[in-house]
């Protein structure tokens, strides 16, 4: 069971990397537009260009992981003290 | 679904897929809000299952009047403290947004003090259900109050402020910010799923263990 979700999450990741390069060249082509329209309105562009916006991204996904394996934790804790009262 | 696991795998992904995009994926630049306009997949998602909690609240509540099941007094219960959670968190983080976009973290907006209000009116269902000792009484009073605090909700959210005006995006003049394709994508299938996925779980956890507690004190 766990090795099939570990398979799944493996995979997911990677399709994401994947869909956030996708969406970066999307990003520039769109912002070309937006930036004709509003020429005035700052965005983080150059953030983004420079790769830096992964960095935080990489951060939030790292406390979002570890809140959600906390949360397994206790899931599985819970479970025990469960089967535990069922005997 | 109490203690099954693919919606659990479900609300990961869901969270993943709202935290790569939501921070990576095209928005449109708005003056004012610039990037600050992806709070929406995580604030409004706040709010929305925040909604979402009271109203599973609202059904257990009516399931337990109908057929005085304590088990539907747990679910309504810990249903309501997780909506409260989220709540909370829709505030804080709605005053996070506006201090640095509106110029003030807290200015009275009509929706603000709705929120207030609303959240107050579920706080006080907590009080009144622990003013009890009596467990049957607890549960009946408290799931019929639980029904008159969801009824606040329409008055306090959903109508009051969008009669005056207010600072948030939707009201007159002011056009909402979903109405964005590029900003929906990533609410609608993952945001506000995942957060209240994650709230779901939290809650069914919660449930567990009173159940459990509730059972050793019968031993």
């Amino acid at each position: 069971m766990y090795k099939k979700v570990y398979a799944l999450l493996l995979f997911l990741s990677c399709w994401f990397a994947g869909l956030s390069v996708h969406a970066q060249d999307n990003t520039g082509q769109l912002r070309t537009v937006d930036s004709a329209s509003a020429q005035r309105i700052e965005m983080a562009d150059q953030l983004r260009a420079n790769g830096k916006i992964y960095v935080v991204v990489t951060v939030v996904i790292i406390i979002l992981l570890g809140l959600i394996l906390y949360v397994v934790r206790l899931d599985r804790k819970i479970a025990r003290l469960e089967k535990d009262a069922q005997k | 679904m109490l203690r099954q696991n693919w919606w659990k795998i479900l609300c990961v992904v869901l969270l993943l897929y709202t935290f790569v995009a939501g921070f990576l994926g095209p928005v449109p630049a708005r003056p004012i809000l610039n990037e600050t306009i992806r709070n929406y997949y995580f604030h409004i998602a706040m709010w929305f299952s925040m909604m979402i909690f009271f109203i599973i609240s609202l059904v257990y509540s009516i399931k337990y009047l109908r057929g005085n099941d304590h088990i539907f007094d747990i679910y309504a219960l810990e249903y309501a403290k997780t909506g409260i959670v989220f709540g909370m968190l829709g505030l804080a983080t709605g005053s996070a947004w506006a201090g640095f976009t509106w110029g003030a973290f807290w200015s009275n907006d009509p929706k603000q003090l709705g929120a207030v209000v609303a959240l107050l009116i579920y706080l006080a269902y907590m009080v009144l259900r622990n003013s009890m000792t009596d467990v049957d009484k607890r549960a009946r009073v408290g799931a019929v109050y639980n029904i008159f605090a969801f009824a606040m909700l329409f008055p306090t959210i959903w109508i009051i402020p969008r009669m005056v005006e207010s600072l948030h995006p939707g009201g007159a003049g002011n056009p909402a910010i979903n109405a964005d394709g590029r900003i929906r994508i990533v609410f609608w299938p993952g945001a506000l799923p995942g957060w209240t996925l994650l709230g779901v779980w939290i809650t069914t956890l919660r449930i567990r263990l009173q159940l459990l507690s509730e059972q050793r004190h019968h031993h």
